[in-house]
């Protein structure tokens, strides 16, 4: 039977001419942060997700975040560690469960974490792979081909894995479902000296792609010291 | 039909020579399976005299090499001239077929080299033996002796009915054992099974793809003996001896029992590139553990977990990018030290590990490895500008300093002064002086 009989009837059946071109909504998992969850809808399965902004934004907490509710959901996460930057103890205090969590270390070296990021992709069978370019030059992540981003992002498509890539600035471009902007808007301190301490810091993650939204309105969330 | 030597020397190897069931009945008495030897060999006289000829060959061989016999296998002059010069003959190596393996094991024992028992008329033949053969318990030895029965034909000719009223069941054993009745299934040696092979190659093989086809040969071999017993494996031992004359020998562990051969060579392939031979290879070993392989259904509604066997390729990849010990899971040291961790390459075993109880929006340190030495500025005591790679600013908030020490009791004692600052340039750092001088640990991120 032609295309052309068959739309109709669809249609008529479904109740609209439905949109054949789009694609359905990917699966989405939480994050960790309430506040995320409820802004985006939770990270998407099968997508890259990009989390960037300047340093001590509270990127690598939201990634701790992630990789918590990941192995809290017994899945195993891989973090593929570009600059040898993780901390397993402050990893262990956000909750991340280290057993189920894949550390592989990168020594400073953009490529190889690249490399290493899709084969275990390819692999399969992680919740999260998490690639962490936050403290890599902002010259040496501009010079990641965008093509290695599409073959990341085609790599892990149609899987259950949970992409996450950090960064200074956003490299991923379109390549990203999901892009997550993290700024410090305050630090908070409490007590005099001598005994004064670093409470926390108050993170505003944007989605730089909603245009409608303002600024003002983006989740902020409070990454607690003590 | 059954087989059964009789003598000294290696009879358990060369029973298996020709049969895979084979029976150590005593320390000289060996009994084995030879159904379906007639379709290789022909009639039983021909099955015996293989059996004999083998005999005589590892004999000889054994004789020349070690200089221990493995089988004597007699003559008819030898055993003469040993009767003539001892008056009794040397023990020698008896054969004996037949029907049922007690018969044949009767007829070994009490005849002379070859006894092949017909079918159906193994009472007739066994007739003449001594009853002590037999072994009889000496209360029943007693009283057959005072009955006069001294021999299987005697035995035999007994009524059964009244054998089982005056000597019960060991009675009527015997009987069936002195008219080559008794029916039994053979109890074979378990032998611990080897799973290993070699290769030597004609010429030295220096090329890692030409060594991978001998390995792909010898592992389809062996998996396929560990699969017909039903087994896996969880180790894999690979020994190349070397032109040079020195040994290259690698070692896979893999998390589960597997039988995947294309994933071991895969393995090997990149084990070997990791770790490459110093020289030609001359002789190949590779030795596979047997283990029992695992079946088990995970539930349905689990979140999925990498496959073991492919996980373990795709970990041997990465190793290879990044260096062996660069991949695999951190473990917290119980310790107070900064930075105290182990990684542990073995990752996924603890699948059942609970969640860590902890704050999910805690703030986590990203370290510098190693740390970066920094020019400090004292105000009051107190930092003031901070000067490291890639950290540079005035101090614009700060807490501390945080005294900490420990392991002093040790040969490597620690001992710092933290501080938690907010930089000019935007950045939040950990601080700290030891001994050695100003150090940024990292940043709060």
């Amino acid at each position: 039977m032609p295309t052309i009989v068959l739309r109709p009837q669809f249609a008529s059946l479904l109740g609209g001419e439905p949109d054949w071109r789009c694609r359905p909504a990917p699966e989405t998992v939480p994050s960790g942060i309430a506040e995320i969850d409820a802004d985006s809808g939770g990270l998407p399965r099968g997508c890259l997700t990009e989390i960037f902004g300047a340093c001590s934004s509270g990127r690598a907490t939201l990634m701790a975040a992630i990789l918590a509710q990941a192995t809290a959901r017994q899945e195993f996460c891989a973090l593929v560690d570009a600059e040898d930057a993780f901390d397993p103890a402050s990893a262990e205090s956000a909750g991340v469960c280290l057993p189920r969590l894949l550390w592989v270390r990168c020594g400073h070296n953009a490529e190889h974490a690249l490399r290493a990021a899709d084969l275990l992709i390819q692999g399969g069978g992680f919740g999260v792979v998490a690639l962490d370019l936050g403290d890599t030059a902002a010259a040496g992540a501009r010079r990641i081909s965008l093509t290695s981003w599409f073959r990341l992002r085609r790599a892990v498509e149609h899987t259950p894995t949970v992409l996450v890539a950090i960064s200074r600035q956003s490299n991923a471009k379109t390549c990203a479902t999901l892009q997550l902007e993290c700024a410090r808007e305050r630090t908070a301190w409490s007590g005099a000296r001598p005994g004064r301490l670093l409470r926390g810091v108050r993170v505003r993650a944007s989605t730089p792609r909603s245009h409608s939204r303002s600024m003002l309105c983006s989740p902020v969330f409070t990454a607690q010291a003590i | 039909m059954f087989a059964c030597l009789y003598g000294s020397g290696n009879l358990k190897a060369l029973a298996a020579e020709f049969s895979p069931t084979v029976e150590l009945t005593a320390a000289d008495t060996v009994t084995f399976d030879i159904s379906g030897l007639d379709r290789l060999f022909g009639l039983p006289q021909e099955i015996a005299a293989a059996i004999l000829r083998r005999a005589a060959e590892r004999s000889q061989v054994d004789g020349r090499g070690a200089g221990t016999c493995a089988c004597h296998v007699p003559t008819h002059r030898d055993a003469c001239r040993d009767e003539s010069r001892h008056g009794r003959p040397e023990c020698p190596l008896h054969l004996a077929l037949a029907s049922n393996p007690d018969a044949a094991i009767c007829a070994a024992r009490g005849f002379p080299r070859l006894s092949i028992v017909p079918y159906g008329d193994e009472a007739k033949f066994l007739a003449p033996l001594p009853l002590a053969q037999l072994a009889p318990s000496p209360e029943l030895a007693e009283t057959l002796d005072r009955w006069g029965i001294r021999r299987f034909q005697d035995l035999a000719a007994l009524p059964p009915l009244g054998i089982a009223e005056r000597l019960g069941p060991e009675g009527l054993r015997l009987r069936e054992l002195a008219r080559g009745e008794a029916q039994r299934k053979l109890k074979p040696i378990a032998d611990p099974e080897r799973f290993d092979e070699e290769f030597e190659p004609e010429y030295p093989v220096d090329l890692l793809e030409p060594l991978a086809f001998l390995l792909a040969r010898l592992l389809n071999g062996l998996a396929t003996r560990l699969a017909t017993r039903a087994l896996a494996t969880d180790e894999l031992r690979l020994r190349l001896k070397l032109e040079t004359g020195a040994t290259h020998e690698r070692v896979l562990r893999l998390p589960v029992p597997s039988l995947d051969t294309k994933a071991f060579l895969k393995l090997w392939q990149l084990d070997l590139a990791a770790h490459p031979p110093a020289a030609p290879v001359v002789r190949v070993w590779l030795g596979l553990h047997p283990a029992k392989s695992q079946a088990a259904q995970s539930g349905l509604f689990l979140p999925s977990a990498p496959e073991p066997v492919k996980f373990e390729i795709t970990l041997a990849r990465v190793r290879a990018i990044v260096g062996e010990r660069n991949v695999g899971t951190p473990r917290v040291l119980d310790t107070h030290r900064p930075d105290a961790f182990v990684m542990h390459g073995g990752w996924g075993r603890d699948s059942a590990a609970s969640p860590s109880a902890g704050n999910p929006a805690s703030l986590v340190l990203r370290r510098f490895r190693p740390a970066r030495a920094a020019r400090v500025t004292l105000v009051r005591s107190q930092p003031g500008t901070i000067a490291a790679e890639g950290v540079r600013g005035k101090v614009i908030d700060l807490a501390g300093p945080w005294r900490s020490s420990g392991d002093w009791w040790t040969p490597d004692p620690w001992s710092r002064d933290e501080w938690d600052i907010a930089l000019s340039d935007g950045g939040l750092y950990r601080l700290y002086c030891d001994p050695a001088g100003w150090f940024v640990e990292g940043s709060y991120d």
